[in-house]
This record gives structure tokens, sequence and C-alpha cells, in this order.
């Protein structure tokens, strides 16, 4: 909560949007060359590429989780809806337990192949588009009950890939529940690579439709009035936004609320609404947390490995503060 | 009519039992059962403890929802939808850190305790919510509950305690309930029935604090009372079997969608349906992976969530109608 009334501060500050985007990643550059640099010891190769390699998947799930948060609350026209709270990174979890249930039957659940990856990622986004595009089209759910239909579905997706992990190798089950939380030092170099090209193709595709979501954010009716191919252009904002959630999820597991947060942190910090200063703010906000986190965890605190948990707990609070602000 | 109901559904109760008392890894009939002291000991130490514990702690999980629905005027509302389970976990793991001796009285005592404090936390914001939509209050009570767990988390990967706390709390598993761990949930049978003694109250209470106080009634002293026995429940039960997702909420709703609202008349059918909704979801934990089991909870997770969304769908269309 320190972090959120610091920021407010800074709100009040006049800057235009650009500054204050050169602020954030002059911060950036800070943290990260502290978190390379901190603590070297005498194996220096080794250390700085491993390193490296962490704070490298860091950027990558601060740019997925970021931009895909942001996109989803323009589309959905809502500032407190996330895909991970809607179930999304659930839902990818039980769609890879299921497709290791019905073909391979083996342990080698989490073990990264790249082909196997796209086939999941598809079937995900097939599903999700569908699944979501029934909620937000059914015109008298109201947004508390699209909530409570997300959050419910995310544990009917948790609870049904906990079963199927059970009846798979119930010896094994131990190793998977160590998945259940993110981490950023257990992927490889290959995945990360691969999922640092998707995310940035994708990140591309949508950048250049930038001026379209600040449209699509004025609400569904103004949108279609000014033009907008309303119903193409959510499925496929809702499908770029399912890739880039099951990417960041494939990488690192699930995290709640980091989108939620740095979503809402860039409305109030960015000094504009428009979509190209508000997914730049975004991304960085998320990189400092990511980074800036793990920074005061693992020397501050030397506590490491708990940031997703530590993100949970300042997220989860930082949910109850706005349910309660707004309502 | 209804004691007709009533009938089939003891019946069906009492055939669940049978079918719990006579499945497991040990093969176990009724000639054996004579003959063979052997399996007689099986019988008396393992599964007519689990078999009683099942019934005990399923209906006394489903009325403390039931009660804890009518205290905040809210269907929506459970123990693990309220903090009240992760604080009673979060209890459990402080006295397993700080006192890994105590005995398993005074786990639940502070189990109970922190259960009562984390509830108590989660009715004073929702004083603070002033414009309440019915989805409002589960949605902080879920993200309240997240955010219990995320220091019970903390703490326990701090003293390296995580896998023993899984156990407790993602269990609901009843497999390790044997003769000697298992008597503390005929205290919580207990409550169960003082509960349906008094229900009457909490349906007055559940009318707000004028009314309940203009017809004569102590308020404060029924909402102590509510707020005790969800508290305990939820305590000895975490701390026996391990906590049991979903089964407050859709329990009482089911039943009152069959048979109304007149507490005094459905609470015995909540104890009947909680008790043999768990047994079932235990029974087919110990089927589906056969020798292996699967705890009640998991099986609970998934039946209770697809029900869960069934009721907020049906509601939703009630409303628009």
């Amino acid at each position: 909560m320190q972090k959120i009334k610091e920021h407010s501060r800074l709100s009040s500050i006049k800057l235009s949007p650009k500054q204050r985007i050169g602020l954030l990643l002059f911060l950036v550059a800070v943290i990260m060359t502290l978190f390379m640099t901190i603590n070297l010891g005498n194996n220096l190769h080794y250390i700085l590429v491993r390193r490296g390699y962490i704070l490298f998947t860091m950027v990558i799930v601060a740019f997925a989780a970021s931009i895909s948060t942001v996109l989803f609350q323009s589309v959905t026209n809502n500032r407190i809806l996330t895909p991970s709270l809607m179930g999304f990174e659930a839902l990818f979890i039980l769609i890879q337990t299921l497709i290791v249930f019905f073909y391979s039957g083996t342990s080698s659940y989490w073990l990264f192949n790249i082909i196997k990856f796209i086939g999941e990622s598809c079937l995900l986004v097939a599903f999700s588009v569908l699944l979501y595009r029934w909620l937000f089209s059914s015109v008298h759910f109201n947004i508390n009950l699209i909530l409570m239909i997300g959050i419910v579905l995310g544990t009917l997706f948790r609870s049904a890939a906990t079963l199927l992990q059970r009846l798979l190798d119930p010896n094994e089950f131990s190793v998977l529940q160590s998945r259940m939380f993110a981490t950023f030092t257990k992927t490889t170099p290959e995945l990360i690579w691969f999922s640092a090209l998707v995310v940035f193709f994708f990140g591309f595709i949508l950048w250049r439709k930038r001026y379209l979501f600040d449209v699509l954010a004025l609400g569904r009716s103004h949108a279609i009035n000014l033009g907008v191919d309303y119903r193409r252009t959510v499925t496929t904002t809702l499908l770029l936004v399912s890739i880039l959630v099951a990417v960041s999820t494939a990488l690192v597991g699930p995290l709640t609320f980091l989108g939620l947060m740095v979503a809402n942190l860039a409305y109030l910090l960015a000094g504009s609404c428009q979509h190209r200063y508000i997914l730049p703010t975004a991304f960085l906000l998320a990189v400092i947390a990511l980074i800036g986190g793990q920074l005061i965890l693992e020397y501050g605190l030397h506590m490491a490995g708990s940031l997703s948990v530590v993100l949970e707990f300042i997220g989860g609070i930082f949910f109850i503060y706005l349910v309660l602000k707004r309502f | 009519m209804k004691s007709s109901y009533l009938i089939i559904a003891i019946i069906s109760i009492i055939g669940l039992s049978v079918i719990s008392l006579f499945t497991g890894v040990s093969d176990i009939s009724l000639s054996s059962l004579w003959g063979d002291p052997h399996m007689r000991d099986i019988f008396f130490i393992s599964r007519v403890p689990r078999t009683v514990a099942l019934l005990l702690a399923g209906s006394a999980m489903s009325v403390a929802g039931l009660i804890m629905q009518l205290l905040t005027q809210n269907r929506f509302v459970e123990p693990s939808l309220a903090g009240t389970t992760q604080s009673a976990s979060l209890g459990l793991l402080i006295i397993m850190i700080f006192v890994p001796s105590a005995s398993i009285v005074t786990k639940m005592i502070v189990a109970s305790l922190f259960a009562m404090a984390g509830t108590l936390l989660f009715m004073i914001i929702l004083r603070k919510i002033v414009l309440k939509s019915a989805l409002i209050v589960p949605l902080v009570g879920i993200m309240l509950g997240s955010v219990i767990s995320a220091i019970t988390i903390f703490i326990a990967m701090h003293y390296d305690l995580l896998q023993s706390l899984g156990a407790w709390v993602s269990g609901g598993d009843f497999s390790g309930v044997i003769q000697g761990r298992y008597e503390l949930l005929w205290l919580v049978g207990l409550l169960t029935l003082l509960a349906c003694w008094v229900a009457d109250s909490f349906t007055v209470a559940g009318m707000g604090r004028e009314f309940a106080t203009n017809v004569g009634l102590n308020y404060r002293r029924i909402m102590l009372i509510g707020l005790s026995v969800i508290a305990v429940v939820s305590g000895i039960i975490i701390v026996v079997v391990g906590a049991l997702p979903f089964l407050g909420l859709i329990v009482p709703n089911l039943i009152s969608l069959m048979m109304g609202d007149n507490i005094r008349k459905t609470i015995p059918w909540v104890c009947l349906m909680g008790g043999g909704l768990v047994l079932l979801c235990d029974i087919i934990g110990r089927i589906i992976r056969y020798p292996f089991e699967i705890p009640a909870s998991t099986i609970l997770g998934v039946i209770g969530a697809v029900i869960f969304l069934f009721l907020l769908i049906n509601q939703s269309r009630h409303a628009k109608n």
C-alpha cells in the first residue's frame, strides 16, 4: 500500500504523459541495473546469464499481464474484471492437464514442448473466446454477476484440474502442486525465447490498433455509432488477450492480481486515458512491480521465491479497496 | 407428503452410510465382520469413525453456512467465502509454529478464535459497503479470504511448513479419520443441534437489527451465538478434516429452492443433505481411483462449483423476470 500512496502523490505532479513514461523508463533502468549488479559473486558469467534470463522472463510476463489486462478492461468497459480474475489462467492449466490426461498419460506435464504449447494455446483461445463472448453478450448479466461467475469458473477449472491431476498419478501430485505458485526461476531458455517472440509479435499487432481501443473504451453503443465492427473487434481482442495470458501462464504459472494492480495504477498515473500512453505506463509499472518486488524480497527481507504470494496479498487488499471505493 | 420425503431421505442416508462402511481397500463383508477379529478392528477403528465424521462434518458445515447467510442477509455467503475458513487455517499454522506439541483441543481453540476474528473482520468490512449489491458481499469475502491465505502461505513458506499446511487446508480428507482422532466432531454435532434449536432467532436476526430489537430479541447476543457457532464449527472441521469448499453455500440454497424459506422446517433437511452430499463425495473419491483415495473436498470442489454456477445463473434469470 505504501507504494500506491507514493504513486498517487506522483500523479499530482504536473508532467506530460510522455515525461511520465520517461520517468518510469528511468526507474526501470535503475531497477534493472540494481537487479543485475547487486551481490555479484565469483562466477560472474554464470550469474549474469542466469539473472539475465530471470530479468527477461519478468519483462515478458509484465508485458503479457499488463497489456492483456488493459485491453480486456477496455473491451469489457470496466476496471475491475481482469483475465486472471475471470479464470483464464485456471482454464489454461485445466486444458494442459486435460491434454496430458487424454493423450500421453505420462508425467511430462510441465515439460516444455513448443508444438504441444501451440496446440494448447489454440484450444485455450477457442474455448475462452466462446465462453467469454457468451458471458459478455448476455445483456442482462450485470458486472457483479459476470465477475462472480468468472471467479467461480476459475475455481471450477482449478478444482477439475486438481482432480484430474490426482487421477493421473497420485505419487507425483506433490510435484505438480508446487507449480500452483508462480516462479520466475524455473523456465528454460528456449521457452523464454519462444514466448518473447510470440508476446512481442502480438504486442506489435495490438500496438498498431491503439487508437481503435480508445474508441472501444467508450462503450459498446458509442463504438458502434463511431463505425467500429464491434463484434469482430471484441472477438479478436479477446483472442489476442487469451494468447498473451496463455504465454505468461505457461512461462511462470498463475499471477492473479498483477494485471489488476498495474492497469488501475496506470489509469491513475499515466495522465491520459489514451491507450498509447496507458499501455506503456502499465507495462513499465508491471516491470517495476515484479523486479522491484523481487529485489525487496530477496535483499531487503532475505526471502527468495515468494514474490507471487506477496503480489497476491497486496493485490487482494487493493481489490477490496477498489470494490469498496466503487460501491 | 413431506414426511414420506423425509423417510426416503433418511433411507438413502442410511444406504450411503452402509456403502461407506463397506467400501475401502480391505474387503470387509458381513460374515468376516462376524468371524474375523482383525476385520472387526478395522471396521470399528477406521470405517465407523470415518462414516460418522463425514455425516457430522457435512451437516455442521451446511448449517454453519445457513446461519451465516441469515446473519449477513445474503444468500451467497458461507464460511469459506467470508475469510472464516482461511482464518482458521492461519490460526492452525500459528499454533503449529509456536507450540508444535499442542494438543488437538488447543489447536481447535486457537483455530476457532482466529475464525471468529476473521469473520468479525468480514462483518466490519461489510458495514462499510453502503450500496449492497447481493454479489459484492461474497466478492469481498473471497478477496479477504485470498488475502488471509496469502499471509498463511507466506508464513508457511518461511517456516518450510507448506506441505504440512497443504495437507490441512486443501484437505477435506477423511482418510486419516480413525478412532481417537475425530471425537471432537461430536461437539460440532452438538453445536449443530443447538443451532437447530435457536433457528427461529436467527431468522428474526436476519431481518435486521431494528426489526429484531422491536420484536424483543437480544440482537447482540444472537449475533454472538451465531458467530461463535460458525467459528467453532469451522475451526474444529479445519483441525480434524480440513476445508470443505462450497458445502455451506450450495446445500442451504438448494434446500430453499426446493422447500422455501421456513428455517424451522428446512434445517433438518439442510443437515441431512449436507451429511449425505459429503458422504457421497467421499465414496466417489474412494472408488474412482481405487485403491488410491481422492479427498472428498476435491470432488466437492468440482460438484460444488457447478451447482454454484447453476444457482448464480438461475438467480439472475429470476431477477430479470
